[in-house]
């Protein structure tokens, strides 16, 4: 059995009153594609940014690779209004801002995609080489980082090619198509030498012809880089094709996993796309 | 083979680099001196060493703005509190000791070390400009210093909010240093003086007396900006313009947003500090009165005249706005106006509205500043194009009539 990447245990996250995530609880093993659907709203997106530091969650753990990188439990004001479950289990409080998790290798995308707008291609990339770099801004602003900063653009070329994004290398990158930007985002993501990279609906807005683009080219990524990949997807041709176990809530809570095959069939899932149709229990 | 071939390439073409830079600064140093020399200090010229003096300071405030403003996204506001911050440090550390008890006339003076003269005791004239140097530093220092201080808290605000923060703290650091309390370092309200001003960059050769003032100023000047320009094109520089573009990606692209926006902040005020103890060389006196809000906003105001995010932009909107606000507006107030008699209807007073005038034409006519966010090299390469493409469009033309 692969080793787990990635351990969500419980994880509650709510804003005030509303409970977005609702003691959510999954793992994804090395070299997996997991894939997190549900209706819209149900709290993918919040459960995305609980596992990036983007959220403190309420309550729960997220566990990278046996470090906690987020642990929390209801204090403060959630004491008396938390409504979620396994209020208790957690004692510590762990958190680490989005940098610090991306540094310890999660990369991500975003579900409307945040390029740097009025940079270039190759800039995008290359800022997600700042992070791993060792030079400090002395040595950076008067040039003494020279080789590093070589590597750096060298590294970050490579990337483009490999993504076929090279010729664009100069261009703006507002001024791309919109599934170039989603790849150049994806290819950004990459530069910062994730091993676990977590795509927010990354074919949303692709016709099906750059969806299947984007199947194979997820897949190739995977092999070429050795990640494990988690993502959230509306398009399920693409999920059902792509990942080898999804996940699915409604409501913040999970309502079903397994495969491809098992979750089709889940009468549960069915309902929380569907509706549950009212004569249908009478 | 190749490759050594390409080192040497590498290496000629560092040493042709040298060689321009040395070129241009030796030139620069000649046209500074020559105008020293042969503009006597009544005539109506005299004003242009004045004004290119000022312009060179404000042209380094304002691209130390432009690194917050324009490059990292923080709209900060405390420029003048920074310079008045390294304007003070500098004087304080640079006035003689025989002078100091009639600088600080109501008052003991709480510090009693000149870095210039102890230095030009044991090592002559060079001592004199070491000391300068390292006062100037330790302007840039406090400054820098401080600005890390008001950055724990303030830095965690965004947009506007920060803008009055910072605002108000520069207000509270122009308090500070007027009160009384505080008079035996800062002289409380009343001015600092006799510290080591531009006159002290004098070459005396018998009895021709060469003045390097307006070359030292600019040097300095350029010095700075040229480490701000090498800042911006790193690594970090595209670091900050990652934030300016978006806080959220930047960080999950692994950029402390935190930690490089104090980095940004130093550095903007280090060289705010540096530009305040230029303004104290320049001028004869310090007092924390001169550093008001107005001053951030005439800051300002050249930033965004010259673009938000261009460094050329900021020092060509510096040296336009001096020279018109000092210099060739003052016309319109004392009757000659470019040569031409003044209408009386301009004199004392409507002058400032006709500057207002021009700077909302400016506004108006170039909505993103004179340089938009682009630099001189990249307007010069378009600029050839377009006449390149004329040229030939009209050869084409007299070609169709030949043929």
């Amino acid at each position: 059995m692969a080793e787990t990447v990635l351990r969500l245990d419980d994880i509650t996250m709510q804003f005030g009153g509303v409970v977005a995530v609702d003691n959510l609880s999954l793992e994804v093993k090395k070299g997996e594609i997991v894939a997190l659907i549900g209706p819209n709203g149900a709290g993918k997106t919040t459960a995305f940014n609980c596992i990036t530091g983007v959220y403190e969650p309420t309550n729960g753990r997220v566990t990278l690779n046996d470090e906690i990188i987020a642990e929390n439990y209801p204090k403060g004001k959630m004491k008396a209004l938390y409504k979620g479950e396994n209020n208790g289990r957690y004692a510590k409080s762990v958190y680490f801002t989005p940098d610090a998790i991306t540094k310890r290798g999660i990369a991500r995308t975003f579900q409307n995609i945040r390029l740097f707008k009025a940079l270039t291609v190759f800039e995008n990339v290359l800022i997600a080489k700042h992070m791993r770099a060792k030079q400090n801004v002395f040595s950076a602003t008067f040039r003494l980082n020279a080789k590093e900063e070589k590597r750096m653009q060298k590294e970050a070329m490579q990337l483009l090619e490999a993504q076929n994004l090279a010729h664009l290398k100069e261009a703006i990158a507002s001024s791309l198509p919109y599934g170039l930007q989603r790849r150049l985002e994806i290819a950004r993501a990459l530069a910062t030498e994730p091993s676990l990279l977590l795509l927010d609906e990354p074919a949303a807005g692709m016709n099906p012809q750059e969806t299947q683009e984007l199947t194979a080219f997820i897949r190739r990524i995977r092999e070429e880089y050795r990640l494990t990949i988690f993502m959230i997807e509306h398009h399920m041709d693409l999920v059902m094709k792509i990942s080898e176990r999804i996940y699915v809530i409604d409501f913040g809570k999970l309502i079903s996993q397994g495969t491809a095959g098992e979750v089709q069939n889940d009468q549960r899932v069915i309902d929380a796309y569907l509706g549950v149709a009212d004569d249908a229990e009478n | 083979m190749g490759e050594k071939n390409l080192k040497n390439a590498g290496m000629k073409n560092i040493r042709k680099k040298n060689k321009t830079t040395a070129l241009f600064l030796g030139a620069l140093l000649i046209v500074a001196v020559v105008l020293e020399l042969f503009i006597s200090p009544t005539s109506s010229l005299a004003m242009l060493l004045t004004v290119l003096k000022k312009s060179s300071i404000y042209a380094l405030v304002a691209v130390s703005m432009n690194l917050l403003n324009g490059f990292t996204g923080l709209f900060s506001l405390g420029q003048a509190g920074f310079m008045l911050l390294g304007a003070y440090t500098y004087a304080i550390f640079t006035i003689p000791a025989a002078e100091r008890s009639s600088v600080y006339m109501y008052y003991d003076s709480a510090v009693n070390l000149s870095f210039p003269e102890v230095l030009e005791t044991s090592l002559g004239g060079f001592g004199m400009v070491l000391g300068v140097l390292i006062a100037l530093v330790l302007a840039g220092l406090a400054a820098a210093g401080i600005a890390y201080l008001i950055g724990l808290p303030v830095l965690r605000l965004k947009s506007d909010y920060l803008a009055i923060a910072t605002l108000g703290f520069a207000e509270i650091i122009r308090a500070i240093f007027q009160w009384g309390k505080l008079g035996p370092v800062t002289n409380g309200s009343n001015p600092l003086k006799s510290y080591v001003r531009l006159k002290a960059f004098e070459l005396n050769f018998g009895n021709l007396t060469i003045s390097l003032s307006t070359f030292v100023l600019i040097l300095l000047a350029m010095l700075c900006i040229g480490m701000i320009v090498l800042l911006v094109n790193s690594s970090y520089g595209r670091a900050f313009k990652a934030i300016r573009e978006d806080e959220i990606a930047a960080e999950a692209m692994g950029i402390n947003l935190y930690r490089h926006k104090q980095l940004a902040f130093c550095i903007s005020s280090f060289f705010a500090g540096v530009g305040g103890a230029m303004l104290a060389m320049f001028a004869n006196t310090v007092q924390a009165n001169n550093f008001k809000a107005v001053m951030t906003y005439e800051i300002l105001l050249i930033v965004v005249l010259g673009g938000i995010g261009s460094i050329s932009g900021s020092c060509i909107a510096a040296v336009l706005f001096i020279f018109a606000s000092e210099w060739w507006l003052r016309g319109l107030d004392s009757g000659t106006f470019l040569g031409i008699n003044a209408p009386l209807i301009f004199r004392n007073g409507f002058r400032l509205v006709i500057f207002s005038l021009i700077i909302m034409a400016v506004v108006l006519f170039f909505r993103k500043g004179i340089m938009g966010d682009k630099e001189l090299p990249y307007h010069i390469a378009r600029l050839k194009e377009r006449i390149k493409a004329r040229h030939s469009t009209r050869k084409a033309k007299a070609g169709e009539q030949n043929g």
